[in-house]
């Protein structure tokens, strides 16, 4: 971090960036750190029986592979919403609109209690299930349910903006050179589309992968079945066994420092792509 | 990460796409289309909602007030006002004094800053509460020299409104950021010219420039701050009437079985989101205006 290199007329270089970095700091890398140094007071094999025992393991699995189905279907499904309150006018849309980022504003354990209340067997939707012999509620299919909630909003918004910013002249070129309009989508639109969708699936399933309060009341939360990640690392805390827990954060750490990286990266391709500056 | 947070400035674009053929789709899709993705709207979104409610009155109003006025549960609502109070105007000294230093300057290591202030943003609430344990908790790093002055952090108040700094850390900074930078500086250094002060081109320049945007960051900031679950979950040690919040407190009813007071201390919480999204849209209509009547403006 090098002083200004250019000489500025504005003040107050030293002292903003001084404070952030001092405050940055303080409330967020010292602690942070503290994972990796507590970490590192194990041995390498006492480090690997930890994050590799059975049960953590299979939580591994599941909030992975939950968190990756979710954002995968958040993708077909946030596109399809984005394009038709971009493209279609119907009634009800600015609502439709604003309550999209309902994920962003509401708790998640008022969003966990809600979707339990629906796929218990007793609720509006676990009544309708129940009969095809489908369990939502205390199942690894909640989870599914309750990661596709908080995710869907990250889809719709990164892609969103790209669909309105879209030219109508290269359609209309599409049209003119006898495409369909299938293949104007296909061949056209989702290329363009392709980086900001790849972007929001990215989001959703990093948001997905670290959640905790939507999915605790819903998913049963039984060992090697429905135990998400983070709810092992509550699991260790409460038998104040404090290093299992942070061996296990640092390799959910570890994973979100990656994927932070890969979504700048994708952020910047996203920007590259479509002319815009962010 | 932020990228799905940020103030959008988009209006309704829906009449360009539809008044001309080569964007159009023919009914039976645009009717395939709307019909799938609303009903996965309703289903994903409303209904919770929706269910928040129903669930809240289904014992009568009687019980929803008594759970709402219960002690407990006022002082859930005052610890979670406090945690709010403590987070937002401190990350917002935070989010104004980065984003000066990074839209005004040029410095090295700059992309690098703002990927370490989006880290809160990607790490889970679980380990957020976490780290402070390490920190602040009986075993950690601190443990010994706060017991040794009587200082409570962990499984007391301070802990919480760390935590729920510590969650919505990025969002006023991440908001800013982009808006300087787009702004740049000359009207900034117009200002020096005239013989202003740093401060008073703050309060006279930026903060009227940036404001829709910091507005938005701070709704952002509180919504976030008031309904933190996981974070401060871990840190709190569950002390009714002491360190439980709103979020914790309808977790308590909820595993006590008393479904109804758990709804209803739940409704309040999903009102506020109600309200914050109602003001976030307000602010984006007025930040969508100033932004046209500068554009407007004959150069």
């Amino acid at each position: 971090m090098s002083t200004a290199k250019t000489n500025h007329v504005l003040p107050g270089f030293k002292l903003t960036l001084g404070y952030t970095l001092s405050y940055l700091s303080i409330l967020v890398l010292v602690p942070l750190a503290a994972v990796f140094l507590k970490t590192s007071s194990l041995t390498l094999e006492q480090f690997w029986t930890v994050v590799t025992a059975d049960r953590v393991l299979a939580s591994y699995r599941l909030s992975f592979g939950a968190s990756l189905l979710a954002a995968a279907i958040n993708a077909v499904f946030g596109l399809m919403l984005a394009w038709a309150l971009v493209r279609y006018s119907f009634p009800g849309k600015k609502l439709v609109d604003a309550l999209i980022d309902l994920p962003f504003a509401l708790p998640t354990a008022v969003a966990g209690i809600a979707l339990t209340a629906l796929y218990a067997k007793n609720g509006w939707l676990g009544k309708l299930l129940e009969p095809l012999g489908i369990e939502v509620a205390f199942k690894p299919l909640g989870i599914l349910v309750a990661l596709i909630f908080i995710g869907l909003p990250f889809v719709v918004r990164t892609v969103q903006p790209i669909l309105e910013d879209l030219d109508t002249e290269l359609e209309e070129a599409a049209t003119s050179l006898g495409a369909q309009r299938w293949q104007t989508f296909w061949h056209v639109i989702l290329p363009i589309l392709f980086p900001a969708l790849l972007t929001g699936f990215a989001l959703a399933f990093a948001r997905a992968v670290g959640e905790y309060g939507s999915v605790i009341f819903i998913a049963g939360n039984l060992p090697m079945v429905s135990e998400i990640t983070p709810l092992m690392i509550i699991t260790k805390l409460e038998q104040y066994d404090y290093t299992g827990a942070t061996a296990i954060a640092s390799v959910m750490l570890a994973f979100s420092f990656t994927l932070l990286l890969l979504i700048n990266c994708l952020q910047a391709w996203t920007a590259k792509r479509t002319g815009r500056d962010r | 990460m932020a990228g799905a947070t940020t103030l959008k400035l988009g209006g309704d674009h829906a009449a360009r796409f539809e008044s001309r053929a080569a964007t159009r789709e023919t009914p039976l899709v645009k009717w395939t289309i709307l019909a799938i993705s609303l009903s996965f709207f309703a289903l994903f979104l409303l209904m919770p909602l929706i269910a928040v409610f129903v669930e809240a009155l289904r014992k009568g109003w009687d019980t929803y007030l008594a759970a709402l006025i219960d002690p407990d549960a006022l002082s859930a609502v005052k610890l979670t006002l406090l945690a709010a109070i403590v987070s937002v105007p401190l990350n917002l000294v935070f989010g104004v004094s980065a984003a000066w230093a990074i839209a005004k300057f040029e410095f090295r290591g700059k992309h690098f800053l703002i990927t370490l202030i989006d880290l809160p943003f990607s790490v889970s609430p679980v380990i957020a509460g976490l780290i402070y344990v390490l920190v602040f908790g009986a075993q950690g790093w601190l443990g010994p020299w706060l017991a040794e002055h009587d200082i409570r952090i962990i499984f007391a108040v301070p802990g919480i409104v760390m935590a729920t700094v510590f969650v919505t850390f990025p969002f006023i900074a991440r908001e800013l950021i982009p808006l300087m930078q787009a702004q740049g500086r000359e009207e900034e250094e117009a200002a020096v010219v005239l013989g202003a002060n740093g401060w008073q081109i703050l309060w006279h320049v930026t903060l009227p420039n940036i404001k829709w945007g910091l507005l938005y960051g701070v709704i952002l900031t509180n919504a976030r701050a008031m309904g933190e679950f996981g974070a401060v979950s871990v840190v709190s040690g569950h002390i009714r009437g002491e360190t439980n919040t709103l979020p914790l407190h309808v977790e308590i009813l909820y595993n006590e079985y008393q479904f109804a007071g758990a709804f209803a201390v739940a409704s309040l919480l999903a009102m506020l989101a109600l309200v914050t999204l109602v003001i976030k849209n307000w602010v984006e209509y007025q930040a969508a205006r100033s932004y046209r009547d500068q554009q407007d403006i004959p150069s």
